[in-house]
């Protein structure tokens, strides 16, 4: 049976300023999260950890705090759950692979730091597709987390198990990567807010390498403004990423509620049906969407962006020829797993061959086979020009709009095993969120819309890099509209 | 130049030299870089390689790396990092930060005393790697039961400068790490001691008939810790690949270990793990990209070096650079232009630099090296006691006169001399006979003599002057 | 482009990255990761020549930090996640070759 969705929930935002006026406690708001967990955690296995202990520790010093008079940050007392991919000091960070299984990182991600200093509760770890290589959660060492709203189907992935903890109520907020859509999927499949920033607004020191040059980490939330509450607690620039950006951000609240009027929005043409695969009801409640701005005053129309078709090609080169020698250092060296073996090279096959995954190991393959000698220019080197290319086509496009629309996923949640057969059809999941993660751009799913399966649709708003205000203003709208629809 | 290798075979030698950067931290993290400390204990998520980590490049580094290459007149220009992925336990990431296609330094050379200039290809950024020691019955990495790891020296920042295959003899070869260590000491970027290997040479060996202009196959020896090994380990790699190739063989490229202990080189990996690095652009890292502001500070911070220096001190001292190049290395230049400008015999300055001189200059000041040499020259002082008195101004200091006085020397008078060398011409008519007739080994009998009766306190140049005259009359 | 991977490119592929496929994993990945590539192909089509490579999504320049020293780590805290360690140093099975 699915856990009961409670149809709203508190915010984050709400839980942090009455814990701060104390008019909440916060080992209170915990113990109502902890207890959906353990009413509906052992269906949708949203967590590799949960953290009951620390977290109630972490609680009853936050309201000793607030007792003695103390200033709080702006997620003051809010429980948040963690992909498992961000190290957490003294607290087991396994990436869902076997060969991190109990591996306690002596350091916290910068993200995690800045969510303790915030004030937030670290409530657990959150499932995930091993080393955040897929699109449904299937592929955690661990076993695969289940869609709250039908656990016959996956939340997809890879940061299911962040998408999934706060569509159940495990959690009001939560933390992901997006690779190539790792938040944004996910959060279209619950029905829940993600955003993936612009690359280098939110630092990636901690955070388990998958695609170095597309890896980014974003918040899940039930609201556009607790996403962007989150987003700026865990933003800024951070001297240990040499990618981070130094230059501040707008205000990513102020001017939530303008509106779209006079906005010109592009609709991207090739992700309504010039690719093949997307479902026609998507693509409707797509245009649904757009229909609702333009209802507040934007101005729609169709664009172009046509090396959207290559990107799936660009990204399944780019991404494992980079996850390829990421993942080398997983070698039974230094930490985690170690198989025995007579040589040192034995004992290195040996600990890789029993602590990855499949999808692991193929994307290790591809990548290491792209980057070889000889293959280097055809593969490697084109997908760079493609990803050039692309950057091109948004610049033009984006010198005559403001912001781009789209799906964020091809289709609604999809039954658990029913794409684990061939990696190209698991791949095509990926087809309208990767772009963004080429190019570095942020784009952000909101929850708009439920399929004739009942599940959750979200559609995608894109806009140019370190422009994020603007992409919280137009999902802002699209939320309330939704809302008021209702 | 003989190179002790058969006739008419050539030399050539490529050398890729890594010097350790004498930051206070490593290149990618703040750990500190300090040789010889207790293992593992400079060591962080970064140097480790820990999930998550990420690198931050030491501006320290890239300024030492930018010097380096200014130094050695190559072109600065932007660069980037790359990954160069292999398995190996001393290297946390399994795989190594460095430049690949775009490298900080390009272009340069290096000037040898004797004059040639040897091309540089590059100088480039990346990090060294950890320590390995082999446990088991040999010490050794064959045969060793297992190994233990100490990642302290991992990410140390490293400078790898590659030659062109420019070099044509194992001496050459030699003056070129040395004159290198001269440029790295002049720039105070690393402390260049090859011993605790912040430098650390490989050498690309390849042989070819005289007259060939095609390169044969070269092979790279690695493991080589001081420049006699360097010397050795070229002579005994040549002659193996000249003995292929009069076998009929070819030698195949690879890399080869030089073993010291058995004076070979062997392979290093076997021939299945066939080295393909996968390099690409390092994710983690933006590019370096230096204005010409920042080159210009650079080239005006530079200090003179080896080859300036020794061109300086030889116009000086009117002699050829080979004369004076002992005493640029020893960084005794200044001190003898010092002393020849307070009036002192070039020639003699030189002298006493060259071979008097080698362990330092202790507490011996420019103007009692120059009163000692005046002292030397107007002969009050015999070259044999002007060496004593220097000896003691190196250990005591003070003025050559006082310590002269004190050790009772003082040159006999060439009167007195002319008396003594007399009276034995008297005393030995034959053997005068027999000087005077050409004979002249006798010479060294009278010089004897008249050192005996003066207890050596007598100027063997003027001895031989009188005696010379005595001929004549 | 080549054609689709063959399993003697995956074989050595798989030896590159420490992996150790049995007969039907390298059957099945062969195949596979052929559709991958072939997938791929489809770039075929556009014109890229002259079109300079995007490595880095964000052109950002000459970052660095100081030469200042950091925190480091304790090293019983290290060598406490290692699989194997003995006097202060990681344990490693015998090495078979030097380092290349
Ligand atoms: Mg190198
Ligand atoms: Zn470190």
């Amino acid at each position: 049976m699915s856990p009961s969705v409670p149809d709203s929930f508190v915010t984050a935002e709400s839980i942090s300023e009455k814990v701060k006026s104390g008019e909440w406690s916060a080992v209170e708001i915990l113990d109502k999260y902890l207890s959906q967990i353990e009413q509906h955690e052992s269906e949708v296995h949203a967590f590799n950890t949960v953290l009951e202990g620390e977290a109630r520790a972490a609680a009853r010093e936050t309201d000793k705090r607030v007792a003695s008079g103390e200033t709080l940050g702006p997620l003051a007392g809010v429980p948040i759950a963690v992909k498992d991919n961000l190290c957490t000091k003294g607290i087991r960070t396994t990436a869902s692979s076997r060969i991190l299984e109990n591996w306690k990182p002596p350091y916290d991600a910068t993200v995690v730091q800045k969510l303790f200093s915030a004030g937030a509760t670290l409530i657990g770890k959150t499932n995930m597709d091993e080393f955040a290589m897929g699109s449904s959660t299937e592929n955690s060492a661990f076993g695969p987390t289940r869609n709250p709203h039908d656990l016959s189907c996956v939340p997809g992935g890879s940061s299911g198990g962040s998408a999934a903890a706060v569509a159940a109520g495990f959690a009001p907020i939560s933390i992901g990567s997006d690779t190539g859509g790792s938040i944004r999927q996910p959060a279209s499949l619950c029905g829940v807010v993600g955003v993936k920033p612009t690359y280098g607004g939110v630092s990636r020191y901690g955070l388990l390498a998958f695609a170095s040059s597309l890896d980014q980490i974003g918040p899940f939330a039930n609201t556009v403004r607790d996403a962007a509450i989150v987003h700026e607690v865990i933003g800024g620039h951070d001297p240990k990423d040499s990618t981070s950006i130094s230059e501040p951000f707008p205000s990513f609240l102020d001017g939530l509620d303008h509106g779209v009027e006079g906005l010109k929005i592009g609709i991207i043409s090739e992700l309504m049906g010039g690719i093949e695969g997307i479902s026609p009801e998507v693509i409707g409640k797509t245009r649904e969407a757009a229909s609702v701005l333009s209802a507040n005053g934007a101005l729609i129309e169709e664009v172009s962006i046509p090396a959207s078709l290559y990107c799936l090609s660009s990204y399944y080169l780019i991404a494992p020829a980079e996850a390829s020698s990421n993942l080398s250092r997983y070698d039974g060296v230094r930490y985690g797993l170690r198989v025995q073996g007579e040589t040192l090279a034995e004992m290195n096959i040996n600990t890789r061959t029993n602590g990855f995954g499949n999808e692991v190991k193929r994307r290790i393959m591809l990548g290491t086979y792209a980057l070889s000698a000889g293959y280097y220019d055809a593969y490697y080197g084109k997908a760079l020009k493609v990803r050039r290319l692309l950057a091109q086509n948004f610049d033009e496009v984006y010198s005559k709009f403001d912001v781009l629309l789209s799906p964020t996923s091809p289709c609604t949640a999809f039954k658990l095993g029913e794409k684990t057969s061939d990696p190209m059809t698991m791949y095509v999941n990926d087809v309208c969120t990767i772009p963004s993660n080429l190019v570095g751009h942020p784009a952000i799913s909101v929850p708009f819309a439920s399929g004739n399966d009942g599940m959750p649709i979200g559609v995608q708003i894109l806009v140019p890099p370190m422009q994020e205000a603007l992409m919280y203003r137009v999902a802002s709208t699209l939320e309330s509209a939704k809302s008021n629809e209702q | 130049m003989n190179n002790n290798l058969k006739d008419d075979w050539e030399l050539i030698v490529g050398l890729e030299v890594h010097v350790e950067l004498g930051t206070k931290t490593k290149l990618f993290c703040g750990c500190v870089n300090q040789f010889g400390d207790e293992p593992n204990t400079n060591v962080c998520p970064v140097c480790l390689g820990l999930p998550g980590s990420l690198p931050v490049v030491n501006e320290k580094a890239v300024i030492y790396a930018m010097q380096l290459g200014r130094a050695l007149n190559c072109s600065v220009g932007r660069s980037i990092f790359a990954r160069k992925n292999y398995f190996y336990p001393d290297m946390p990431k399994d795989y190594q930060i460095t430049q690949y296609d775009q490298p900080t330094n390009m272009d340069g050379y290096l000037e040898l005393p004797s004059g040639v200039k040897i091309g540089i290809e590059r100088a480039h950024i990346e990090e060294d790697t950890g320590k390995t020691v082999h446990v088991g019955s040999t010490g050794r990495i064959s045969g060793s039961d297992y190994s233990l790891v100490d990642y302290n020296r991992a990410g140390v920042p490293l400078i790898e400068i590659v030659s062109y295959p420019e070099i044509r003899t194992i001496d050459q070869a030699k003056e070129y790490v040395e004159e290198l260590r001269g440029v790295l000491l002049a720039l105070e970027v690393s402390d260049a001691k090859m011993e605790e290997g912040s430098i650390r040479v490989d050498a690309n060996v390849s042989v070819r008939i005289e007259g060939e202009d095609e390169l044969r196959t070269r092979c790279e020896i690695k493991n080589v810790n001081s420049l006699r090994s360097l010397g050795r380990a070229i002579e005994y790699e040549a002659n193996r690949q000249i003995d292929l190739y009069e076998n009929s063989e070819i030698p195949s490229q690879e890399t080869r270990h030089w073993d010291e202990s058995d004076g070979r080189t062997r392979p290093g990996r076997s021939k299945e793990d066939a080295e393909d690095y996968r390099y690409f652009q390092e994710p983690d890292l933006v590019p370096l990209n230096p204005n010409t502001e920042t080159i210009e500070m650079i080239d005006q911070g530079l200090p003179s070096f080896p080859s300036e220096r020794r061109m300086q001190l030889a116009t000086l001292a009117q002699m050829d650079v080979s004369e004076i190049a002992l005493i640029v290395e020893r960084g005794h230049d200044g001190f003898a232009a010092e002393t020849i400008n307070s009036g002192a015999a070039p020639q003699v300055v030189i002298k006493h630099l060259t071979n008097n001189l080698s362990d330092g200059l202790g507490e011996l000041t420019p103007t009692a090296f120059a009163s000692l040499i005046q002292m030397e020259e107007s002969a009050e002082l015999t070259s044999t006691q002007a060496k004593k008195v220097l000896g003691e101004l190196v250990l005591q200091g003070g003025r050559p006169q006082e310590v002269a006085a004190q050790f009772g020397l003082e040159a006999v008078d060439t009167d007195e001399l002319e008396t003594l060398i007399n009276q034995l011409i008297t005393d030995y008519p034959d053997e005068w006979e027999r000087f005077c007739g050409g004979e002249k080994k006798v010479q060294g009998f009278f010089v004897g003599e008249v050192m005996k009766s003066t207890r050596g306190q007598a100027d063997g140049k003027v001895i031989n002057q009188i005696l010379n005259e005595r001929i004549s009359d | 482009m080549t054609e689709p991977i063959s399993e003697e490119e995956v074989a050595h592929v798989a030896h590159l990255a420490r992996l150790r496929l049995s007969d039907q994993e390298l059957e099945i990945f062969t195949r596979q990761l052929g559709a991958v590539l072939e997938h791929a192909k489809d770039v075929e089509a556009l014109q890229l020549d002259g079109i300079e490579p995007m490595s880095h999504p964000f052109p950002l320049e000459n970052v660095t930090r100081e030469d200042e020293v950091g925190e480091m780590l304790e090293r019983e805290k290290v060598l406490d996640q290692a699989p194997a360690a003995e006097d202060g140093r990681f344990q490693v099975p015998q090495i078979l070759g030097e380092q290349p």
